[in-house]
């Protein structure tokens, strides 16, 4: 009896002492949560979430403080990747929340001041202008985040959306004739 | 006799290649109408250099090659040009794109040809001229020729041994370059003579595939009249033989490196409808403004035709005469071939075959079942792949799995789909995973960039603000060592009035705004010359145009 | 032309012809069943083909699937086909009825139906059955010549449907141990192999009758490897491995283990080497895995015959490599074309 506790206590003590050392030997600086959350995050830095920008979202995430489902850009697999990574359930988003098709934004030069509003909204710096000089939106850059549009005291810029074209076509995922089960009962298959 | 190699796998579809060789290639008349799309290589679109109303000439430029991976477009024959505009094209989404209409004049005249002695040229010159004569990989993939003759980057000075020209042609159906074989070897011949002259090969092997014997005759027949060492090699027949990586493995028993190209192992392969039209190209200055096309299947003419790059399907089609049970067409072959969205597309380069079909020729699948892992795609895929074990990655989006088993390494061949017993469409699948990841990864890319430039923009924020508050308190410094005791002025709010001025200058702005919008007329437009005016028109124009392309709310024509 | 994509055009083959194709090729072991033991096979596998095909239906019409696609693959009729020839004959209606139905809903439809089966479902049919009937899972006929009362074809129906013999029969009298239950029996009662084979039961390969039914499968199989329906390599391997271990145990000490070659004519050995391991669904895709998973069931069936407490092992042996299949098909993936490294395990994203 005395032999067991004696044996089982050591076992523990033993223990403790490797947990105790690994927790000091391989403890890691910062958050490495909030860094793969946000490498899941769009980084349209549109902040649609409340947060001001995906990084501050991403923290948000980790501490709890946010929901899974406030990223739009991110689309309903943005939620399940999050989901899967952090272990939770799937949800929707909530009302009014739907993703948008993508869009860049779009100078309409003949109207423009060059008041440099939108250059100073930009949070990816995808404007190029400078003070009474025509603006311009380095389509390239532009993450769609519509944050430029409020800001324009002429109401010159707007959303165009990327429509399908021979050069982002993708394949579509073949029809399988022989499922007859309503579609939403399988399309929340974790991926 | 050279020892040949085989690859893994292979089917044998019905070859149905003798209704098409029946009669010699014809030329197709020239069609009221050609449409001729500025996307008809791999890479990057050519940029229009004609406008609307020009004449042009046969064989002008139309289309400059924009981009390193790019080629030039030339009009097929002399006429004007109506439109540049978004048409219909054959291309597997349906999609429309960018395309210059032109109606021939009739004359067919000829811009001046230049011939030259590919002898008395450069290397470097030589590939200018092919990529400024439009010449691009005929045998499908339409690669721009001009890139793939470029001296290796990695190692300058090693040479590519062995020139490979594939004339297997595989693909059940299609005869025309077993035609161009036949009817024009001897200007194949000195074709391969010039680019092995270019890439420095010692070696040259022209691959056909063994049921094409008169083909192989007649390229026999003028390698011997040529005198030059090159070897006319028959492959066996089996699908798909003609793929380049598999090609090289039956000639040379060498596998392409996975993600590499055949040079990295020192070796080039040409189709040789391409080695013909480079060869025209340079020796008689005509650049790529037509090809033979096989037009076959359930037509009671079958034939190939050598057609302008540009004509209507539907012209190609009614020399054909299609039978009434005919229910579509497919641009290439059965296995690999996309299914035209309207017969109005026009012929592009990569348009080497059309088959008319019926429900007796191409009989709609049976309804897909499970796979039952028989194994018949991965004993039949020429990639070594799992097909199977592709197919249930790809069916379940996993797609880092499915990348892990190798899937770009899948050839799209549809071997695999050919076979399989549940009638899965295998290769669709795969279709779908490879663009769906090619998506993600520029979507992930997209993303980097954007935090990137995010982050900079913060930090560059910060030290803006760092540096003012530096600069404002070396101000009060100063100021205050100059004068220590001076009271300080009580002024109106000195934060306010610059931003007041701002905000006014911002209002005064917006209203000179509203007044220009509000008079349409633009100003100083009374005394332009016209060609101020034109180019006004021009600009006014590309920017109408823009809008349009980036709105695109062209409806995918449907059939 | 109603394909929207690439081939358009396919090989005839179809799912239900290649499990047609494997049902004609029983029909030789099928046909020397009926020739040496009477027609009560017949009864069993029409028993089995129905409940098979009506289980089948009833589980795609719970699991929403569509019915008539699925029925004529003839998968189930396959299933219920294996299943009967692997139990005795002589049995009551509802022992295979049970064994097909828990085979077609259990083992196959609620792992997701046709081709996501991990096992084989007809041997899980037949665990089943000789887990939960051991009695009459034993009462094998006995070949013609050999019985002293034989039945006829409408007293099996009888006793296969109502459960009663004719006046004055005994079960016993009509049914024996199968040979190779005789020989495990016998050789626990220190008998050597020599004097276990003068019974009248054995013949000269292994046990009479039965080793003409095993000659009849392996013709069978014969023609499904020349048809290219299955590859050589699983009854290659299964067979090899299972001759190998019993020819090592065999020139040991060859008064108590039996030559390889009864061990390739008893029990299931035949039906198993050709048509139960390579059932697609639940064996190996890859050629070199298929040589391990074959391989490794010989040895198993070798071991549960000669040291197990079962006869016949190849359902255990079947059911126990089929665990193993996903890791051997990881660790087996070929070589892909222009790489050096098998893909999958050791591959890798490029």
């Amino acid at each position: 009896m005395l032999e067991a506790l004696l044996v089982m206590s050591l076992i523990a003590l033993a223990l403790g002492a490797v947990l105790g050392y690994s927790a000091i030997k391989f403890r890691v600086e910062g958050n490495p949560l909030a860094d793969k959350v946000d490498a899941l995050l769009p980084q349209t830095q549109c902040g649609q979430c409340g947060y001001p920008g995906c990084r501050p979202y991403a923290d948000a995430i980790v501490s709890g403080e946010a929901d899974i489902n406030l990223c739009p850009p991110g689309g309903e697999e943005g939620i399940q990747k999050l989901a899967d990574l952090l272990g939770v359930e799937f949800k929707p988003f909530g009302a009014g929340a739907e993703p948008k098709p993508k869009a860049v934004a779009f100078i309409d030069e003949n109207t423009c001041i060059g008041c440099t509003l939108c250059l100073q909204a930009c949070p990816v710096d995808a404007i190029m202008g400078a003070a009474k000089q025509m603006h311009t939106i380095i389509a390239s850059e532009c993450t769609g985040c519509e944050l430029c549009v409020a800001p324009c005291p002429v109401d010159c810029i707007s959303m165009v959306t990327i429509s399908e074209n021979v050069e982002n076509w993708k394949w579509k995922y073949p029809v399988y004739a022989l499922k007859s089960v309503p579609p939403e009962t399988t399309s929340r298959t974790p991926v | 006799m050279r020892t040949l190699f085989k690859f893994h796998g292979g089917v044998h579809p019905p070859g149905n290649k003798a209704q098409s060789t029946q009669q010699p290639t014809a030329v197709a008349p020239i069609p009221a109408k050609l449409v001729i799309p500025f996307r008809q290589h791999a890479g990057e679109a050519a940029k229009p250099v004609v406008q609307v109303g020009d004449h042009v000439l046969k064989g002008q430029l139309i289309g400059e090659p924009a981009g390193f991976i790019s080629s030039a477009i030339h009009a097929p024959t002399s006429g004007t040009i109506t439109a540049i505009d978004i048409q219909p094209v054959a291309h597997p989404s349906g999609l429309p794109d960018l395309c210059a209409t032109l109606i021939p004049d009739g004359r067919d005249e000829w811009v001046e040809r230049k011939p030259t002695d590919y002898r008395t040229l450069p290397a470097d010159e030589l590939r200018h001229l092919l990529r400024m004569s439009g010449i691009v990989g005929l045998g499908g993939a339409v690669f721009p020729s001009d890139v793939k003759l470029r001296p290796l980057r990695d190692h300058p000075n090693k040479d590519i041994g062995t020139l490979i020209l594939n004339g297997a042609e595989c693909e059940p159906w299609i005869t025309c370059d077993d035609m161009l074989m036949r009817e024009r070897a001897a200007e194949i011949v000195q074709g391969a003579e010039m680019l092995r002259s270019m890439l420095g090969s010692r070696e040259v092997l022209i691959g056909i595939e063994d049921n094409k014997p008169e083909a192989i005759a007649a390229m026999r027949l003028a390698v011997a009249d040529s005198g030059l060492p090159f070897e006319v090699v028959a492959v066996p027949t089996i699908y798909p033989g003609g793929s380049a990586k598999q090609l090289i493995r039956v000639l040379t028993g060498l596998e392409v490196p996975s993600g590499k190209l055949p040079t990295d192992i020192g070796v080039q392969c040409f189709n040789v409808a391409t080695v013909y039209s480079a060869w025209r190209a340079v020796a008689h200055g005509e650049p790529l403004i037509s090809r033979v096309v096989t037009v076959t299947g359930n037509v009671a003419r079958p034939r190939n035709y050598e057609a302008l790059i540009g004509t209507p399907l539907t012209d190609l089609i009614a020399l054909g005469e299609p039978l009434p049970d005919t229910d579509g067409y497919i641009m290439g072959g059965p296995m690999m071939g996309t299914p035209l969205p309207s017969t109005s597309v026009p012929l592009v380069k990569a348009g080497n075959c059309i088959i008319a079909g019926s429900k007796k020729l191409f009989p709609p699948p049976p309804p897909a079942l499970p796979c039952i892992r028989c194994t018949r795609c991965a004993q039949a895929c020429p990639a070594d792949l799992q097909p199977m074990d592709l197919y249930w990655f790809s069916q379940s989006k996993n797609f880092g799995q499915a990348q892990a088993f190798s899937l770009f390494d899948c050839i799209e061949c549809g071997a695999c789909s050919y076979v399989c017993p549940s009638h899965i469409p295998l290769v669709q699948y795969f279709r779908f995973s490879k663009s769906e990841i090619r998506m993600r990864e520029q979507e992930k890319q997209a993303a980097d960039r954007a935090r990137e430039r995010h982050e900079y923009r913060e930090f560059r924020i910060e030290r803006e603000k760092q540096e003012k508050a530096e600069r404002l308190a070396a101000k009060e410094k100063a100021a205050a060592a100059a004068k220590p005791v001076e009271p300080p002025v009580v002024a109106t709010n000195p934060d306010a009035a610059p931003e007041n001025t701002a905000q006014m200058k911002i209002q005064a702005a917006i209203e000179h705004a509203k007044e220009q919008a509000a008079a349409i007329k633009p100003k100083n437009t009374e005394n332009l010359s016209a060609e101020q005016l034109a180019e006004i028109a021009e600009i006014e124009a590309r920017r109408a145009r823009i809008r349009e392309t980036a709105k695109s709310d062209v409806e995918p024509p449907k059939e | 032309m109603a394909a929207f994509f690439s081939p358009f055009i396919s090989k005839p083959d179809t799912v239900a012809q290649i499990m047609l194709r494997v049902m004609l090729a029983l029909l030789p072991g099928i046909a020397m069943y009926v020739w040496y033991f009477g027609p009560a096979i017949l009864v069993s596998i029409a028993l089995a083909s129905v409940t098979a095909l009506a289980t089948e239906a009833a589980m795609l019409k719970l699991r929403n699937r569509p019915v008539a696609p699925f029925l004529q693959d003839n998968s189930a009729l396959l299933t219920g086909w294996l299943l009967a020839l692997s139990i005795p004959p002589l049995a009551p209606w509802w022992l295979i009825v049970v064994g097909t139905a828990f085979a077609i809903s259990i083992s196959k439809h609620l792992y997701g139906g046709l081709g996501n089966n991990p096992f084989n479902p007809a041997m899980i049919g037949f665990a089943v059955l000789i887990v939960s009937f051991p009695a009459q899972m034993t009462h094998w006929l006995t070949p013609h010549g050999l019985g002293q009362v034989e039945l006829g074809f409408l007293d099996q129906l009888r006793y296969t449907f109502l459960g009663s013999l004719p006046p004055g029969v005994t079960l016993d009298a009509i049914t024996m141990a199968t040979p190779l239950d005789t020989l495990k029996t016998r050789l626990h009662l220190d008998e050597s192999v020599k004097q276990i084979f003068d019974m009248p039961i054995y013949g000269r390969l292994a046990g009479q009758g039965s080793e003409m039914v095993s000659l009849g499968f392996l013709a069978g199989g014969l023609y499904l490897i020349a048809a290219r329906i299955i590859t050589w390599h699983v009854p290659v391997a299964y067979l090899g491995a299972l001759f190998a271990t019993a020819g090592i145990f065999h020139l040991t000490d060859p008064a108590h283990y039996v030559t390889p070659l009864f061990h390739w004519f008893s029990g299931a050995a035949m039906l198993g080497a050709f048509f139960i391991l390579t059932d697609p669904v639940t064996s190996p895709t890859t050629n070199k895995g298929k040589l391990i998973f074959a391989a490794g069931a010989g040895l198993l069936t070798y071991l549960i015959r000669a040291f197990g407490g079962f006869p016949d092992g190849i359902a255990f042996a079947t059911l126990l490599m089929n665990i193993c299949v996903p890791l051997i098909v990881l660790y087996t993936q070929p070589k892909v074309f222009g790489k050096k490294h098998p893909s999958g395990k050791n591959g890798g994203a490029q």
